[in-house]
């Protein structure tokens, strides 16, 4: 299906590829979500709903001695973050230009990126999704601003997932402020805390701009379950002598499957 | 069951990364399927169990088929190849040049420095799966 026209938008091959790229770096970046959970598709921007094996009753019965129930479905939710090229700008590319603008690229990956994450992390109730926080909240550590004591709180996490027969990989997403605060603080022996928490999970610790504080989570699979209908795509708008109006788009839905597998680090 | 499909070379592997082998290694299951169902069809002396060997060598295709469908959404690596040789004509040893010359040519993306196989024809950027990573 072709809908989402690019082959409409004045814009060269050379310039598409540019635009591409760029979007592609800076989603592969900022995606949180992704490097934790199970990634269901691409299927398709026909695929509307997934299947969660629940009914709801109806209370009318629509013949006597004979009831109903409603199959109950989660929706996919369409993403979509609009943005905004010259025109010269394009044509620069096409002639060879190495350093072209496309901060509203940049712009429209992050605020996608934004949306995906802060679906899967913090929930989207609008779109009937609950995040891992909300559904891993008996589950939850607190965090302080004291840094050098982080190691102690990714430990009992660690120690709180063993428990619960939860086995790894492990991974800790890191929310702005606990990368920053990690990144930018020392053991009192000089040592980099950071450097600390990685060698206590062996495995992936990464920033995340979507989330806040910081969530240690089991890799093992079948525990969170990311459903992408169609996958991160660029379609054309519109188009005038100035501008052409560009956006990023996805459908997507998450369900938290085993919130055991997950240790949301709040701050206090 | 093959050697392979109870075999992983390392340990502390990401799921999808083991989920990719079972797949690899059932796609050379079923390859090697058609191989001897294909040799048998061609040695049997007997015609009707000639025509069963040959019904289940064709089946296996199917499954061939089906696994290398599913590594092609599970693997870009795989996604962006297959996508340059399948139901290509002409020459295959030439389809990589021929299509990177549609793409650009010398004056083209390639010469730009970026990227030109980025978008997976429909539009996708191709991101998928990062977990693990």
């Amino acid at each position: 299906m072709d809908d989402l026209h690019r082959k409409l938008a004045p814009i060269s091959k050379e310039a598409w590829a540019a635009i591409d790229e760029e979007a592609k770096k800076h989603l592969s970046v900022s995606l949180g979500g992704r490097r934790i959970a199970d990634f269901n598709g691409p299927l398709g921007w026909t695929f509307s709903a997934v299947e969660i094996g629940q009914v709801q009753g109806v209370e009318a019965p629509p013949e006597p001695g004979v009831s109903a129930a409603l199959r109950r479905v989660q929706p996919l939710v369409e993403l979509r973050a609009p943005f905004e090229l010259s025109r010269r700008e394009l044509e620069a590319i096409a002639r060879g230009s190495k350093n072209p603008d496309l901060d509203a690229v940049r712009a429209a990956a992050l605020a996608i990126a934004l949306a995906e994450d802060r679906a899967i992390f913090h929930g989207y109730p609008a779109a009937f999704i609950t995040g891992i926080f909300e559904a891993s909240n008996e589950y939850a550590l607190p965090l302080t601003r004291d840094y050098q004591k982080y190691p102690l709180v990714v430990s009992e996490g660690l120690a709180r997932l063993h428990a619960n027969g939860v086995g790894g990989p492990y991974a800790l997403a890191l929310g702005p402020d606990c990368y920053k605060g990690l990144t930018g603080t020392a053991t009192s022996g000089g040592y980099p805390v950071i450097e600390h928490v990685q060698r206590l999970i062996n495995g992936p610790v990464f920033w995340a701009p979507g989330v806040r504080g910081a969530l240690l989570a089991s890799l093992r699979g079948g525990d969170f379950e990311l459903t992408v209908g169609r996958d991160l795509s660029i379609g054309y708008e519109e188009h005038s002598s100035a501008a052409v109006r560009l956006y990023l788009q996805e459908s997507m839905t998450f369900r938290v499957l085993s919130p055991e597998a997950a240790v949301p680090l709040v701050y206090r | 069951m093959a050697e392979s499909s109870t075999t992983l070379h390392e340990s502390n592997l990401p799921p999808d990364t083991i989920d990719r082998h079972r797949a690899i290694v059932s796609l050379m299951e079923e390859l090697e399927a058609v191989d001897w169902y294909d040799q048998r069809v061609h040695a049997a002396t007997n015609d009707e169990l000639r025509a069963v060997l040959a019904h289940n060598r064709d089946e296996e295709k199917e499954h061939a088929a089906m696994m290398l469908e599913w590594l092609r959404r599970n693997d870009a690596g795989f996604a962006e190849h297959l996508a340059t040789y399948l139901y290509s004509e002409g020459p295959i040893t030439e389809v990589e040049e021929n299509t990177k010359r549609a793409a650009g040519g010398e004056g083209g993306a390639a010469a730009a420095g970026v990227n030109a196989a980025v978008s997976q024809g429909d539009g996708s950027l191709g991101i998928g799966s990062l977990k693990g990573k």
